[in-house]
């Protein structure tokens, strides 16, 4: 792979993980929405995702989103100046789809790590021990997850997340387009099922994606998201 | 005791879309089985503006598991209908809306397709009908591509775009023309509306040309519009446009 599609120096990688941890690095300039960088390079998924999907994926779509998000709130802030609330209303559904992206995107990428890395295994410590108890066993969690994955009808996402208004309970849920996870749910991990995070390198076959993604996820950002 | 010829009855008419495009449908225990259609061309026809990869996929992989997928919930459906299980009965639904929607949509959307440069795809030749009206509704064909590609390009997520004609009760002869969005593998099957063409805008359906430029894609979908099948659904009913199919299987 080229070395033009490493986006991040090691510098500023480093930086980002000091400054990562827990929340989500929905980065706010000035009020505006930026493209967070990745902690790994775009090959660095390899041979799980492919370098050309996470390229796309990061530098096109979770661009769009991005500039989708800073140009809704630009709209409605100019709306709210001129006290124009039928125009600021009618951006909700723009908002929330530039904006559920750019969230879910951001979580995503924290979910992931390469499998040399952080990337797979089994959750271990208060977690995996709650995935155990909620869901029967880790295997079976998997089994329950790839299969709300595999029900998705048309574009969207499925979660692990953790209901603050039942004591903390794990709940798998999937959330349509880029709706994001809010309210009383803490998203905990989150696995893309738009076609475009998948289907240059596994076409049609979408279950053997949900399959392999589980060699690369970052159970200790998951953890860490759990505690918090 | 429940009749099951009824609900047979039932349950195909309810079906009566579907059946209508698939004439070939076998028939086992009285539940129709639905196969893939035939493309009218061959998977590169449609190059350079959508490759034979994307085709073949889309065709015999997507389309295939709409189609196996909507036999199965019919299949499943039926076994609930038997056993007068009405939750395993709703249960089933979302199922054959999705996979019935997904194989109603694509068999519309090959038939709306053709090679560019063809015959079919000469706008103002073949569609006398449907142009006046487009041209009576958005002033002109540029102003009617303009907000189609618009509806497509706002869509969030995977849905399908569609030209369709409305004609409700007592309406039966209206011309009237509108452009709608659906979502996922939604079908238009209202009582009111005749597809007239539709546009797919899934990923599956240009992403590995176009990647992340869909609206390249929808750009370039005008060049394979078959404006024929669009101009004989727009005089067509409603029953038309479903049954157009089965004289090609």
């Amino acid at each position: 792979m080229s070395t033009s599609l490493f986006r991040a120096t090691p510098v500023a990688r480093s930086a980002l993980r000091a400054a990562s941890a827990v929340k989500p690095a929905a980065t706010f300039v000035r009020g505006k929405a930026t493209l967070p960088d990745l902690q790994y390079d775009y090959g660095a998924l390899e041979p799980y995702i492919s370098s050309k999907i996470m390229e796309l994926h990061h530098s096109k779509h979770h661009q769009t989103y991005v500039n989708g998000l800073n140009s809704a709130l630009t709209t409605i802030a100019e709306a709210e100046s001129k006290g124009d609330f039928t125009k600021a209303t009618s951006v909700a559904p723009v908002l929330n789809f530039h904006g559920g992206g750019h969230l879910n995107h951001t979580l995503f990428w924290e979910n992931l790590a390469p499998a040399s890395r952080e990337g797979g295994g089994n959750p271990d410590g208060a977690l995996g021990k709650a995935i155990a108890t909620e869901f029967g066993s880790f295997e079976s969690f998997v089994k329950q997850m790839n299969a709300a994955l595999a029900g998705i009808q048309g574009s969207g996402w499925a979660w692990l997340a953790k209901d603050k208004a039942a004591n903390g309970k794990l709940a798998l849920i999937t959330r349509a387009n880029q709706d994001p996870v809010t309210g009383n749910l803490v998203p905990l991990l989150g696995i893309d099922a738009w076609e475009h995070a998948y289907y240059l390198q596994y076409e049609n076959r979408k279950a053997e994606y949900f399959e392999a993604i589980w060699n690369v996820i970052n159970w200790k950002t998951v953890a860490k998201r759990f505690e918090a | 005791m429940v009749n099951l010829g009824n609900i047979w009855q039932n349950l195909l008419a309810s079906q009566a879309p579907l059946q209508a495009m698939t004439g070939n449908a076998t028939t086992m225990s009285g539940l129709a089985t639905y196969t893939l259609p035939q493309l009218p061309y061959a998977y590169n026809a449609l190059e350079p503006y959508i490759s034979a990869q994307i085709m073949e996929l889309h065709h015999s992989k997507h389309h295939q598991a709409y189609v196996t997928n909507l036999n199965n919930a019919l299949q499943a459906h039926v076994a609930a209908i038997t056993s007068n299980d009405i939750p395993a009965q709703i249960a089933q639904q979302p199922a054959i809306k999705f996979n019935g929607g997904g194989h109603i949509n694509h068999s519309l959307f090959w038939k709306n397709l053709a090679p560019a440069e063809s015959p079919e795809t000469n706008y103002s030749e073949v569609a006398p009908s449907l142009a006046a009206e487009i041209e009576n509704t958005w002033g002109s064909f540029d102003g009617f591509k303009k907000a189609f590609s618009a509806a497509l390009m706002g869509i969030q997520g995977s849905g399908w775009g569609w030209l369709i004609k409305e004609s409700t009760a007592g309406t039966e002869n209206s011309r009237r023309l509108r452009i709608v969005t659906t979502k996922d593998q939604d079908p238009v099957v209202g009582s009111g509306e005749v597809p007239v063409f539709g546009v797919d805008m899934w990923e599956h359906a240009y992403y590995l040309q176009y990647l992340n430029g869909k609206a390249a894609y929808v750009e370039n979908i005008w060049k394979v519009i078959n404006w024929k099948t669009a101009e004989e659904r727009f005089q067509g009913s409603r029953e038309n446009a479903f049954a157009e199919l089965k004289a090609l299987l």
